[in-house]
């Protein structure tokens, strides 16, 4: 797994790609929320479209970032998502619970 | 690694398919300490056995899933993520009768010797409670048509058998 940060003014952009699972979503955990709480980045970005597989774990490090970016009053939006992404959001019922663009344009014009 | 660890051997079931008469086939077993690195590495190996045993595409990705959560709940509850533990994984054939025909299927074993599991937290969670935590066995229980638990002297076992929905394949 792979992740990496791009920022513009106030948006945050996390690249990420491979298996995230439970060796490291808590980096992918750890960057998200230093983003949202230290950083305090006002929208914060996902790009999923990498990502091959992503576990239970995974998926909680992204409720975390989007109720860490409630709690403050900011945004926390994926992108792109991969069609094994997709399948476990829609497993989890929680494809409805997250602002989710097709690609980076349309999230940054939102 | 200072020393070899024993690895856990699976124990007697008392399923319907054991008191039938039919005894699952061993297609493949696995050995491993309880690292998290491993994780990807048994995901692959169920991928490709689920592959070739005729399993359609969504149910290798279902059954690949399903391992690695309960892997990973290993890990986790039962070895407190110490990275040194032993985890046996057994494969074998199963089948059952199912509407006058017969069922083939795979039955996967996973065995720890860790704590002993709390069956209160088996369960999982509400998936309308929008929170982390407890995805992985509504995954699993989704993903199988058996999932057991079981414990006897200091070894854990979670037996999940999934089959195939067409007889004609041969596992």
């Amino acid at each position: 797994m792979q992740i990496s940060a791009r920022r513009h003014d106030k948006t945050t952009i996390f690249d990420v790609s491979g298996d995230i699972d439970f060796a490291n979503s808590p980096e992918v955990r750890q960057s998200v929320l230093r983003e949202i709480r230290e950083i305090r980045a006002s929208r914060v970005v996902m790009n999923l479209s990498q990502v091959r597989y992503i576990d239970s774990s995974g998926v909680a490090s992204l409720i975390e970032g989007l109720k860490a970016s409630r709690d403050l009053g900011s945004r926390f939006i994926l992108i792109g998502l991969s069609a094994p992404a997709r399948e476990v959001l829609q497993l989890s019922r929680l494809i409805k619970v997250f602002e989710i663009y097709d690609n980076e344009e349309q999230a940054l014009a939102s | 690694m200072s020393r070899m660890k024993t690895f856990p051997l699976p124990t007697e079931s008392n399923d319907q398919e054991q008191k039938s008469g039919h005894r699952g086939c061993l297609l493949l077993m696995l050995a491993l300490y309880s690292n998290p690195k491993w994780l990807s590495v048994v995901r692959g190996t169920v991928e490709r056995l689920t592959e070739t045993l005729g399993f359609p595409a969504v149910q290798v990705r279902s059954i690949t899933r399903a391992v690695d959560e309960a892997l990973t709940n290993i890990v986790r509850h039962s070895y407190g993520n110490r990275p040194d533990q032993p985890i046996a994984m057994y494969f074998r054939k199963t089948q059952r009768g199912h509407d006058g025909a017969v069922q083939q299927g795979l039955e996967i074993l996973l065995c720890d010797q860790g704590s002993a599991v709390d069956m209160n937290k088996l369960r999982g969670r509400p998936l309308k409670q929008i929170r982390p935590g407890g995805l992985g066995l509504h995954w699993i229980r989704q993903a199988m048509d058996t999932v057991e638990f079981t414990r006897k002297g200091p070894t854990n076992q979670l037996r999940l058998v999934k089959y195939l929905t067409r007889t004609s394949n041969t596992p």
